[in-house]
Formats: C-alpha cells, structure tokens, sequence
C-alpha cells in the first residue's frame, strides 16, 4: 500500500487522538471512582440540603454559564420531590441564585427571588406531576434572553450536590460541569467530530471525554467534550469556522 | 497512597508510620492534583464556616424556613450557664454547637456538609467542643477533620451516606463516626483505636430510620445530631481507655449498609414513616404547607 508523507501524518494524528482518548478513558475512570476528601467534608453550602439547594444552585449556575446572552427571563418546572418540597428547601431560591451566577456557598442566595426582580429578571415557577422517566429531583429552566435568544436545560440533582445536564433543547444529553465543558452546536453530517477533534489535538487539550447526542441522523446534534484542564478561549473561533457548526458553548473548570 | 478499606488504610498507617490525618491529606494531594498546602487551605476555609455556624445561632438564633426548629442551642447555652448541667461542660458545648449548625442549615445559612447537610452538626459539635475544653489549636482541630474525612470516604464508598438510601443511621451514624475516629486521633489514640471508635460509633447508631417532619431538613434531624455527638464522644472515650470492638470496621460498614437498604421506603427519606407520620407531625405539616412560606416573594 502506497501511503503519502501527508496520509502518514494525518493517520498518526489519529492513532494519537485515540492513544490520548484511551489512556485519558483509562484515567477518567480513575478520576471516577475517586471520591475527593472535599465531597465527604463539603460542599461549602447555604443549606437546607445538598441535593434540593446545593444541587439546585449548582445546576441553574451550570444553565447560567451555558447560556451566551444577558437573561431576560427564567421559566422554572419543578418535578418529583423538587415540586413537592422546593419551598421548605429553598430550592427556588437555589435556582434563581444559580441564575444569577452565585455559587452554592454564596449567602445571597437567600434573596436571590428579590433580587432578580431588581435585576430585572422575569421568573416562574411551576410544579409538574409528570414522572415517567424523570428522575426525582429534576428542574427544567426554559431561558430567554434580552436579544431574544433561548435556551432550555433540564438538570438533576443526584446527591450529595452532584448535578448533571441530561437536556439542551431538544437534545438529550449528559454532562456533570466537574470538567471544563465544550458543548457544540451542529448538524448531523460528516466531518464536523474529526474537525473539532483536530481543532483540539492542533491546541493540545486532553481530551477526558467526548460523546455526540443527536436529534435523529443528519438533524441538529451536540458534540461534548470534557476535559481536566482549562479549555483555550480561541477554540470556540477555530472550530465555528466549520460551515456545519452553528453554535458553541464553553464552561471553564 | 490510596485506600479502599479500614483494613488497608490501618495498614498504609504502620507502613508510614502516619496517622490516618496524614494518610488521608497526601491521599486528597496525590489524587486530586492539588498540593499539600492547598488541601490545608481548603480545610482551614471548612473549618472557619464550621465555627461561624456553631456559634452564630447562639447569640442570634433564626427560625427554620419551615418553622419547626430555631433557637434551640441558644436555650442550651443559657441552661448550661445555670451551672446545674446535666451532660457536664464538654458535652454541652458539643451538643449545643452540633443543635446550632443545623439551625444555621435549616435557615439557609451556610454550612459545611460533613458527610451531609442533615448531620452536618456532629462532626463540627464534638470537635470545636473538644477545642475549646483542651484549648487546641486549629492545625490540631484540622486533624481531626482529616482523619474524620477518612472514615467518611470509606463509608461513602463501602456503604452509603444518603438518608434517602440507607436511613438515618447512614448520615448522622456516619458523621458520629466520623467525629468518634477524629476525636480519638486529636487525643493522641492509634489509627487502630479511631477505627474501633467508628466501628462502635455505628453500631450504636445502627438501625436508625430517616423520618424527617414534612420532608425537611429540620426535626428529628437537629437532635439527633447532638445524639451523634454525645455518641461520637461515648465512643471515643472508650476506645481511648484501651476498649476494643468485636466488629471491625470495615464488617459494622457493611453491616450499617445492609441495615439501610432493608429498611423500607417508608423509613428513608420519604416523610412517610416514624416521626413524620404521626399525628403531631402531620398537623404541623399541615401549618406549615398551607402558611404563605417566605420562599414566594
């Protein structure tokens, strides 16, 4: 088989982008089954409740760093125990401060209901009885912004105040935020995951995980990418110059 | 260094000739990529947050945000102060402390979880209780948050510290377990003797259902966080006075874990059981659930 300089090159690349993705799988489940000192004497919390509080605020501050505008608007809708208990655990008063960008130490978040109405922020709050396939500390934030952008997230709290995102959109999807987060916006069609990989591996991040959520073949999809250390800020630019890429999300540790 | 099991991390102790404390800081530093000084850092910050929350309430309680606990450990101080104490000085400060942090939580306050938000009195209660009594210092307090995390993490790994999985005696057991080995290692006991109090700790907690009025982090949780206390500290004396435990460690965690997962929905977490389902508890949940909380603005 006749191979040119360049093909040799491109495939060792590749053979590098899967080393790289094996040894660092190999190290993420390590990474995985580490339980941090820091989870057994922590987190730092405004209380009631790690997963109604502490996992509310962390899971709407996640949405917040999500979401690229200024906002304008947040529908909240409870499920499970969130919709049955979100009052005695302040769990909308968790959220609103997530929104607002607090962490879950920050104290504020007992008046974050007041000051988003300062802020100007429009927010609901709705309970849902719906339980088929929804775990039972889930929120949904439907978000607008005030250049009329939109975002949905549905988060679930897991305990503990471990948060994950399992919906952008109408996408399923799943993701923690404990790792910088690379969230791409594209359609469905060949060459857009070899591009971003190639935007990465070209910068030098390691990537920990990466996974492709779709609608259905060739509609709208997500590519995600969580890796341990800082992600560049140019890699959102490099990899939008893809035709097929609409949007890009970025989360820093 | 890293450890899975009660059995290694005594092993891991002898082979370095460390405590668990420090076993339990170069584990966190070896794993997690951030240096020595860093974690200490990090448990100095943990520690300001524990004595804040075990000392506000004292001089300014505030009621709960459902309204079924709030100035409790101040009426504790006060009686102490009477000086006909029942439970003698150090175990007042201990429950008084332990009462006040989950004052702190159920007010929105902020507070340190250890291992949850529901016992997160026991561990700071016995140990800024014990600091104060022997007038330790903070590097000898911080110590003791190690060697407490330690224990927690394997129980967190090996069992569980979630009410709504294993009941009560998987949070505040866990926390008194917790608490017991660390006040054995701030008294200078072996990293053998902090895991006999753990393992004693548990046992004496063992069965304990989560019950919680109204589905809040409230009552019973606020007293039984001193009863996690009083019992960490029982069970630190006697494993300091050279008293060993029959079950070892790592045999009461499972022990603890198989307890929780028989026990039935109704006794974890769901305010469907115990406490929450007596008549009492459902009047006042009642109050509370139809009163205009304060959360809607």
């Amino acid at each position: 088989m006749k191979t040119c300089g360049c093909c040799i090159y491109i495939s060792l690349e590749y053979i590098l982008i899967y080393v790289d993705a094996a040894v660092f799988f190999h190290i993420r489940r390590l990474i995985m089954a580490f339980i941090s000192l820091f989870e057994v004497i922590g987190p730092n919390m405004v209380g009631p409740s790690s997963s109604h509080t502490a996992g509310a605020a962390s899971m709407a501050l996640l949405a917040r760093k999500l979401f690229p505008g200024e906002i304008r608007k947040v529908d909240f809708t409870l499920y499970g125990s969130f919709a049955k208990t979100y009052r005695g655990h302040g769990t909308d008063r968790a959220l609103m401060g997530g929104m607002l960008g607090f962490e879950t130490d920050d104290l504020r978040i007992r008046d974050s209901l007041s000051l988003a109405e300062k802020a100007g922020i429009a927010f609901t709050f709705t309970t849902s009885e719906e339980t088929d396939g929804i775990h039972p500390n889930t929120a949904d934030m439907d978000i607008e912004g005030t250049k009329g952008e939109k975002l949905f997230v549905r988060g679930e709290s897991l305990g503990g105040g471990k948060v994950k995102i399992v919906k952008l959109n109408n996408i399923s999807v799943d993701f923690t935020g404990e790792y910088s987060t690379l969230i791409v916006s594209q359609t469905d069609k060949p060459g857009v995951v070899a591009h971003i990989t190639k935007v990465l591996s070209e910068a030098g991040v390691n990537i920990a995980f990466m996974r492709l959520f779709r609608e259905e073949k060739g509609a709208a999809a997500y590519t995600v990418v969580e890796s341990d250390e800082k992600i560049p800020e140019d890699i959102p630019e490099k990899i939008k110059e893809n035709p097929l890429v609409s949007d890009i999300m970025l989360v820093q540790l | 260094m890293d450890f899975n099991h009660g059995t290694e991390l005594l092993k891991l102790c002898e082979k370095e000739k460390l405590p668990i404390s420090q076993v339990m800081k170069k584990r966190e530093a070896d794993f997690s990529g951030i240096t020595q000084e860093e974690v200490e850092e990090k448990m100095k910050k943990a520690l300001e947050i524990m004595k804040e929350s075990a000392r506000k309430p004292l001089k300014d309680p505030v009621p709960s945000i459902g309204g079924l606990i709030g100035g409790e450990a101040k009426k504790l101080k006060e009686y102490q102060e009477k000086g006909r104490s029942v439970c003698g000085g150090l175990m007042s400060k201990a429950i008084t402390y332990a009462m006040a942090v989950l004052e702190v939580n159920a007010s929105m306050g902020v507070i340190v979880a250890a291992p949850t938000a529901g016992s997160a009195g026991v561990v700071p209660g016995v140990l800024l209780a014990l600091q104060e009594e022997y007038d330790l210092s903070d590097e000898e307090i911080i110590k003791g948050l190690y060697t407490a995390g330690a224990v927690g993490y394997l129980l967190m790994r090996n069992a569980s510290v979630a009410g709504a999985e294993a009941g009560c005696q998987a949070e505040v057991g866990a926390a008194s377990a917790m608490a017991a080995a660390a006040v054995v290692e701030v008294m200078g006991g072996t990293p053998a003797m902090c895991l006999h109090a753990a393992s004693g700790a548990l046992a004496n907690l063992l069965g304990l259902v989560c019950d919680p009025i109204g589905g809040l982090v409230e009552a019973p949780c606020q007293n039984r966080n001193s009863v996690g206390a009083a019992n960490a500290m029982i069970c630190a004396q006697q494993a300091l006075a050279g008293i060993t435990q029959v079950i070892p460690f790592d045999q009461m965690a499972e022990a603890m874990y198989h307890v929780g997962r028989s026990l039935p929905f109704e006794l974890r977490e769901s305010a469907l059981g115990g406490c929450a389902q007596t008549p009492a508890a459902c009047a006042r949940v009642c109050e509370i659930f139809s009163a205009n909380l304060p959360s809607i603005s």
